[in-house]
């Protein structure tokens, strides 16, 4: 319902520019289109070298593995920080929704690898969050001792998160953050990863198909997918844009575009066909007055979505059989 | 031509650059602590075993502080001390988790009924459970506690850690705000001049709390004109010895509580000049006092003795099953060779349990009258809950310290519990504080009216015993 990148857009930061996303369906008809400041469908657009950004670039000469910060660059991370990690700020909700995204990933992953260890229940898992922003679903999957690799491909969200874990000598071993896309990663990391999450991600993608593609790359067979995002429906539309951006003013106007929300239905069909067996579906309902997040039988609005990839390597382009029989991952039978 | 060489410019770059958030973290790192827990008594040495034994938090860093030097008991001495605890059901519970056993090798003492009567009139009221087989609460030694506690603590000690001979002299608070080049802990500067971190610091250093002052967190707190005296007695003879005593004189109460067969401990609450007066007595002199505290009855009226029995008559007529005959103390013949200690009775409250990485527990939140026997066992009460919030948060990959929602269950919790128990003590000792007419008949019908009730008496003794 948040969009991670506002704040930092906001700032002016990369008001012009663009980021490179190859994820498009169509370049050419998406690059006019879509181009308003505080909007993060900036991904429809390769970068466009633009002076303002070139210069910020070559102040940048650090890449993000490195510790040591310019001053410069402090002031500005410290106005950021406070954005991201500030628990009654703008990502206020962020924070909250850990409460029903951390115990659904952390039992969803029990469920299928058991307890490794106590006080570690994630120990020796991979995780990949892809959208990261700050970390702010990263840590606690750290703490829990799982292997986490966050991305995001704005650079300044990774630096934020990259200072903000820094000083917790158990997170500075297991969270590693990365400023690239999926599908770069998706080159190096095939199959690497025991589960993949993207939470409030989906409803920033113009192209679900890539995605799917590069997560069924990246995850181990058997490996799990945790989606949270928005519903599309006249309820969402109420509640997520008219309600949130333009009475409440929780979200800046023009944050979410209605058209990219996606149902749990269209989710799964997508999801299927590459490869993922969709295991749960949960609905989620945030409250702003008191700013708790809560599960809810209604996939209405938000909802959380745990998907495992099949065993088994499908052919491309192969559609399944409709068949009752088609429940259990891993299956050689259904495949042809 | 000259060439200038460039070869140590890289090296002065790098120092240049040289990360000292880096510096400072590889020295401190294996100084930063998970949880650090500021004093070993009762209340410290508990949470510092509940919290090595919880499951979840298997693998936190865990550090004690205490003070003093390290309470180790090989043999219980032959003589009891004199500060001992009532220790509650619910409390016995708690240090059932392996410290309970080396209490009950060491020495305790259960009781099944408990008396507690006026000075001022006849009204009394009696607490046991149903039958009297069922133990309603224990008698430990203070000692004997602190000993089982570390004794257990000692099987834990790959991630509990304890320092003893250990004092603070200041503590830093962190920005809750994440500001960058700041240290986001808690600094607990020692005074051998070491500097620890800790992500989430625990405060039980007892009611003169220096975390809670350093803190800053207002306490709403009163002196009592009291002192209390407390002594191991010798009783006359042997005798079961399963029921503790506590009369309300007009100077404050006198309790006595079951040691073994023939000792008891002796809780003589009264103003500061009387303490002091008992303290000089001789043994003869003292002991006669104790003895017709608890059974002369000089301070009746006859107008209270009159409107008592009139009430208790009434009250026989409405339920003829209740009313309970008054029972006399056994006698003091002497006392141990310990020497009375007496010290000063106050009540204070903190308005808040928790701030920013910063959580207190035990006397250091709350400190109350021993007429109830209960100090200890709301300690022990913070003790189970705040691990438990505690244990719930890690299980959900939470910054311990940060986790405002989770300390805030605790503090809403532990002072929905807690402020009823310490008004009702704070009340008890006002009501019985005076020897005027009015009060003494209003409290001798609330007595009897009370001791009439049995459901009544089972929720009290329900409520004091979680």
């Amino acid at each position: 319902m948040y969009s991670k990148k506002l704040a930092r857009l906001a700032f002016g930061l990369l008001a012009e520019s663009t980021l490179k996303c190859p994820l498009t369906r169509s370049v050419s008809s998406r690059v006019n289109a879509v181009r308003t400041p505080c909007s993060w469908t900036v991904c429809l657009h390769h970068r466009q070298k633009n002076p303002l950004s070139e210069g910020l670039t070559r102040l940048n000469v650090r890449t993000v593995s490195q510790t040591t910060l310019d001053p410069a660059e402090v002031r500005k991370f410290q106005a950021m920080a406070s954005k991201w990690w500030d628990l009654q700020g703008e990502f206020a909700a962020l924070h909250s929704m850990n409460d029903l995204r951390v115990p659904f990933i952390r039992d969803n992953l029990l469920n299928v690898h058991g307890i490794r260890q106590l006080g570690k229940p994630l120990a020796g898992l991979r995780i990949l969050d892809v959208g990261c922003g700050g970390g702010v679903l990263s840590e606690p999957l750290g703490r829990l001792g799982a292997d986490v690799r966050g991305i995001d491909p704005v650079e300044d969200s990774v630096q934020t998160a990259e200072l903000h874990s820094s000083y917790d000598p158990d997170l500075r071993e297991r969270v590693r953050y990365q400023a690239c896309t999926l599908e770069e990663l998706a080159e190096e990391e095939l199959e690497g990863f025991h589960a993949v999450v993207a939470s409030e991600v989906m409803e920033h993608l113009a192209d679900l198909d890539a995605f799917a593609s590069c997560c069924q790359q990246v995850l181990k067979p058997g490996g799990s997918l945790f989606i949270t995002t928005i519903n599309k429906t006249n309820l969402s539309y109420v509640f997520g844009i008219v309600a949130a951006e333009q009475l409440l003013r929780i979200v800046p106007s023009g944050t979410h575009d209605w058209e990219k929300f996606v149902s749990p239905e269209d989710l799964e069909r997508l999801l299927e066909s590459f490869g993922f067996y969709v295991e749960a579906i949960r609905g989620m309902m945030y409250n702003p007055l008191t700013g708790a997040w809560s599960w809810q039988q209604s996939t209405a609005i938000n909802y959380a979505l745990h998907a495992i990839k099949r065993k088994e390597e499908p052919q491309p382009g192969q559609v399944w059989a409709e068949s009752e029989n088609l429940d259990e991952p891993g299956r050689a039978t259904n495949y042809s | 031509v000259k060439i200038i060489d460039f070869s140590f410019m890289p090296k002065i770059i790098r120092i240049l650059s040289k990360d000292h958030r880096d510096e400072e973290s590889s020295t401190s790192e294996n100084q930063l602590f998970d949880i650090i827990i500021s004093g070993g008594g009762m209340v410290g040495t508990a949470m510092a075993c509940s919290l090595g034994l919880d499951p979840n938090l298997a693998g936190k860093k865990i550090l004690l502080l205490e003070a003093g030097h390290k309470k180790e008991m090989d043999r219980v001495p032959e003589t009891y001390s004199t500060r001992v605890s009532s220790i509650s059901p619910g409390s016995a519970t708690l240090l059932s988790l392996g410290a309970w056993d080396h209490i009950a090798n060491m020495r305790c003492k259960p009781y099944n009924k408990m008396q507690v009567w006026d000075a001022c009139s006849d009204a009394l009221i009696t607490f046991d459970k149903d039958n009297l087989q069922d133990e309603m609460a224990y008698i430990v030694e203070n000692d004997v506690i602190v000993a089982a506690l570390t004794k257990q603590l000692q099987t834990l000690s790959d991630h509990v850690k304890v320092q003893y001979r250990t004092k603070v002299v200041k503590y830093t608070w962190p920005r809750p705000y994440h500001v960058s080049e700041s240290i986001p802990w808690v600094q607990v500067t020692l005074a051998n001049g070491k500097t620890l971190q800790t992500k989430l610091l625990i405060g039980a250093d007892g009611p003169n709390s220096m975390v809670r002052r350093e803190a800053g967190i207002p306490t709403v707190k009163w002196n009592y004109d009291q002192s209390a005296v407390v002594a191991v007695l010798h009783l006359s003879e042997s005798t079961e010895n399963n029921v503790a005593w506590q009369r309300f004189l007009p100077t404050g109460p006198i309790a006595m509580l079951p040691l073994s067969d023939t000792e008891s401990s002796l809780v003589w609450s009264t103003s500061h000049q009387h303490a002091e007066e008992l303290l000089q007595l001789d043994e003869e002199s003292f002991v006669d006092a104790i003895n017709s505290a608890f059974w002369s009855n000089e301070n009746h009226s006859e107008m209270v003795e009159t409107a008592g029995s009139l009430f208790r008559t009434a009250l026989s007529v409405l339920m003829p099953d209740s009313g309970s005959a008054r029972q006399l103390p056994p006698s003091v013949a002497g006392i141990g060779p310990k020497s009375r200690v007496m010290f000063p009775l106050g009540m204070g409250h903190a308005t808040e349990y928790i701030r920013h990485r910063v959580a207190i527990i035990g006397d250091a939140a709350h400190r109350v009258h021993p007429l109830a026997g209960q100090g200890a066992n709301l300690g022990f009460g913070d003790v189970a809950y705040l691990t438990k919030v505690l244990s719930q948060a890690a299980f959900n990959g939470k910054d311990l310290g940060k986790s405002m929602q989770h300390l805030l269950e605790f503090e809403t919790e532990r002072q929905r519990h807690n402020l009823p128990m310490m008004a009702a003590i704070d009340l008890m000792k006002r009501l019985y504080s005076t020897n005027a007419a009015p009060m003494v008949l209003l409290r001798t019908f609330g007595l009897q009216a009370t001791n009439a009730l049995p459901p009544l008496k089972e929720q009290i003794m329900a409520y004091a015993s979680k």
